[in-house]
């Protein structure tokens, strides 16, 4: 089985950490993972600001870098949504539609495909999980609460498996901590208060980390914790379950 | 100068200057999306029931000419009399011949968003007629001379104190009054009267039945029944939108409605109108306003099928913070941010960007519009179209060159880490509205892309 990594170019630029993380994780699983060199972005701050006919040149780069691998696999299950629902390359469609059913968000490629049952990994803090937007509602991580349906957690079924890690509860489960790609600029105000809420939702039921599968949203929330001057830390949830 | 219209941001940023009101008008939505959430799921095939009204809401839209001229001529054989508008003018020039007609200046109106989308009471008002509304919240709005901020919850962002205020000037209650039921009394007394004296009402329309001519109003307050069983004039407006096949499929639709509005189970109030009773006239005017237009756009039409409960408002993360009036659209929230640039694109080419695209919207659509994914649509709509602004553009075709190119993009990101390390004040400065209320994340010593060069030596 033949891995490529994906790693969006926010995580490649400010969040190294969790890109190794997610590397190291994958190896350590037995995957034949590599990190093909020439890629940069999956093109979705370009399409969410309405202009997804700007961004032929990033869906001909991605196919270029990835069409040759059995799965792609990323640590965010935003730019992967973006890829599964929009990747599309003039006079290489089929190829295109093949690479959207390959890739896959790392929570769901360690649930779904490598079915992974005893994680060797420990993290003896009390941590609350962020669903971010896309990676519940869009990729199915995690049920949703506005749903009659049965409920599951793809992450926290890989939680449960980290020796000492303690999943705090939240007073809204899934609500959008307001980062939605250029909206925290364009939308600032908006933003930075459902940043804020968010925020203290996991302050006050305890946390120590707030965790997620996209460092986008912890990114947000990170910048908000540190002008508040709290101790509490977002670590992406590779780093957690990577941790010995 | 003309009048500029504040765009979204522009007015979030006015609402959230006062961040503990944002806070109470978040809750009190959130509460509403909780009292959903315990109503649906009490009823166990709610998920079907949502796509059995998804269904009959495409099924009427495919066919819609068929099912109005059906429902005219069933609606004339019970003694209504028909009318089109094409446009918002039309609806309400044909209000106002009505009431001509009947030499009738004074109009008592139920809960309707079409006369709020078509303003019909300005254009009453302004040919000299006078028009209450009876619903308690397009009341007090009315009253405090603003649009609804939320189509089912008019005045949601007023406090009850604001309202006593309001209730105080014009109708008399004791200064200083917030207790509820006292000032629902007085609204109470207040309508009672307009009820007995006014000669026309006009109602709303919630669900038309094509194969019978008769159509449904639901209320809570049944202020649309006082209104309409007191007066000789019965004017109903609807949309095109607003017929169901047959008086079978209702009960869908009054399953959905209300769980999804408020949590209730059912309106108080959900009444069938089929004919005048002796010596009333009852008329139905069909309005389009733009209507076709929207169903010509595939990528759209499904923004039809919405039955105006406003559960997409109550759950979404961004109106809760943001408050109805900052749409500066009849109609708020996701929904309105998806009908509105169909009628003005320029005008409202903000809506659709306000939104985090979060999809919350789409999972509480009783009928199942894709709200969230048709925001998406409308961007790229709007950006062809040509109404986004020039220093967007500018900074996307920046960001597409750095992305298009592996080289330019490991060059930028690198001179990126290095200002952030280095020089951070040219970051961090007040033309940088992350930094107005958050730190930038702290500049790593190398990249992903850097480290793997440097520590995969088997690749």
């Amino acid at each position: 089985m033949k891995v490529g990594l994906f790693i969006p170019c926010y995580v490649d630029q400010f969040y190294p950490n969790a890109g190794i993380a997610t590397y190291q994780l994958l190896r350590k699983l037995g995957v034949d993972v590599t990190y093909p060199a020439g890629q940069t972005c999956c093109g979705q701050p370009m399409a969410n600001s309405g202009f997804e006919h700007l961004t032929g040149d990033c869906n001909r780069l991605f196919l270029d870098n990835f069409s040759g691998f059995d799965y792609i696999v990323s640590p965010s299950g935003s730019c992967v949504l973006h890829i599964k629902d929009h990747l599309h390359v003039e006079n290489a469609e089929a190829e295109a539609t093949v690479v959207r059913t390959k890739v896959y968000e790392l929570v769901e490629f360690l649930v779904d495909i490598l079915k992974v049952k005893d994680l060797k990994a420990k993290f003896p803090h009390k941590v609350g999980l962020h669903q971010s937007c896309h990676g519940q509602r869009g990729l199915y991580l995690t049920q949703m609460t506005e749903l009659v349906a049965p409920y599951f957690s793809k992450p926290g079924q890989l939680l449960s498996q980290v020796e000492g890690l303690e999943l705090i509860s939240l007073s809204r489960e899934d609500e959008c901590c307001g980062f939605g790609g250029t909206f925290c600029v364009v939308e600032e105000a908006v933003s930075v208060k459902m940043g804020k809420d968010r925020v203290k939702d996991h302050l006050t039921h305890g946390a120590e980390y707030i965790i997620g599968a996209d460092m986008s949203c912890l990114m947000h929330m990170e910048g908000i914790l540190k002008r508040e001057n709290s101790t509490v830390k977002v670590m992406h949830i590779a780093e957690i379950l990577n941790a010995e | 100068m003309s009048e500029t219209i504040k765009t979204h941001p522009e007015l979030a940023e006015i609402f959230n200057k006062d961040e503990e009101r944002v806070d109470w008008h978040d809750e009190t939505l959130w509460w509403i999306r909780q009292k959903r959430d315990k109503s649906a799921h009490s009823i166990p095939e709610w998920e079907q029931l949502r796509e059995t009204a998804s269904q009959i809401k495409n099924n009427v839209l495919s066919d819609l000419a068929n099912y109005l001229l059906a429902f005219e001529k069933n609606a004339k054989a019970n003694g209504i009399i028909v009318h089109w508008a094409a446009n918002a003018e039309e609806h309400n020039q044909q209000v106002h011949s009505i009431l001509k007609v009947h030499g009738i200046q004074q109009m008592v109106k139920s809960k309707s968003m079409l006369t709020e989308e078509c303003h019909l009471n300005e254009y009453l008002e302004k040919h000299g007629m006078d028009v209450i509304d009876s619903d308690l919240g397009e009341r007090i709005v009315q009253l405090a001379k603003e649009p609804p901020s939320h189509i089912v919850l008019p005045c949601i962002h007023k406090k009850k104190e604001e309202i006593g205020d309001l209730f105080h000037i014009h109708l008399g209650s004791p200064a200083g009054t917030s207790d509820p039921q006292v000032l629902t009394e007085t609204a109470r007394q207040h309508l009672r009267e307009t009820f007995l004296t006014r000669k026309a009402a006009l109602t709303g329309v919630n669900f038309a039945i094509a194969a019978t001519g008769e159509f449904v109003v639901c209320t809570n307050e049944g202020n649309a029944d006082m209104g309409a069983h007191l007066a000789d004039v019965h004017i109903a407006s609807m949309g095109i939108e607003k017929i169901i096949p047959d008086r079978k499929h209702l009960g869908v639709f009054l399953r959905l409605l209300t769980r999804s509005a408020t949590g209730q189970p059912i309106t108080t109030y959900s009444s069938h109108f089929k004919k005048p009773r002796k010596g009333q006239e009852m008329h139905i005017i069909i309005v389009d306003n733009g209507r076709t237009i929207q169903m010509g756009r595939e990528d759209f039409r499904a923004s039809l099928k919405c039955i105006r409960c406003g559960a997409c408002m109550n759950t979404c993360p961004v109106y809760r913070r943001s408050g109805g009036h900052s749409y500066h659209n009849a109609i708020s929230g996701p929904i309105g941010a998806i009908l509105a640039p169909n009628l003005d694109m320029k005008k409202y080419a903000d809506l659709p960007f306000a939104s985090t695209l979060c999809g919350s919207c789409s999972n509480v659509c009783p009928v199942k519009i894709d709200i969230h994914q048709q925001l998406y649509k409308w961007r790229q709509v709007i950006v062809k179209e040509g109404y986004a602004d020039t220093s967007k553009k500018l900074g996307m075709q920046l960001m597409t060159f750095t992305l298009s190119s592996p080289t330019v993009y490991r060059t930028a990101g690198k001179a990126g880490r290095w200002v952030l390390k280095h020089i951070p004040f040219a970051v961090n400065n007040q033309f940088n509205p992350w930094y107005k209320h958050r730190d930038m994340p702290e500049a790593p010593a190398e990249s992903f892309g850097e480290w793997y060069k440097k520590n995969v030596t088997d690749k």
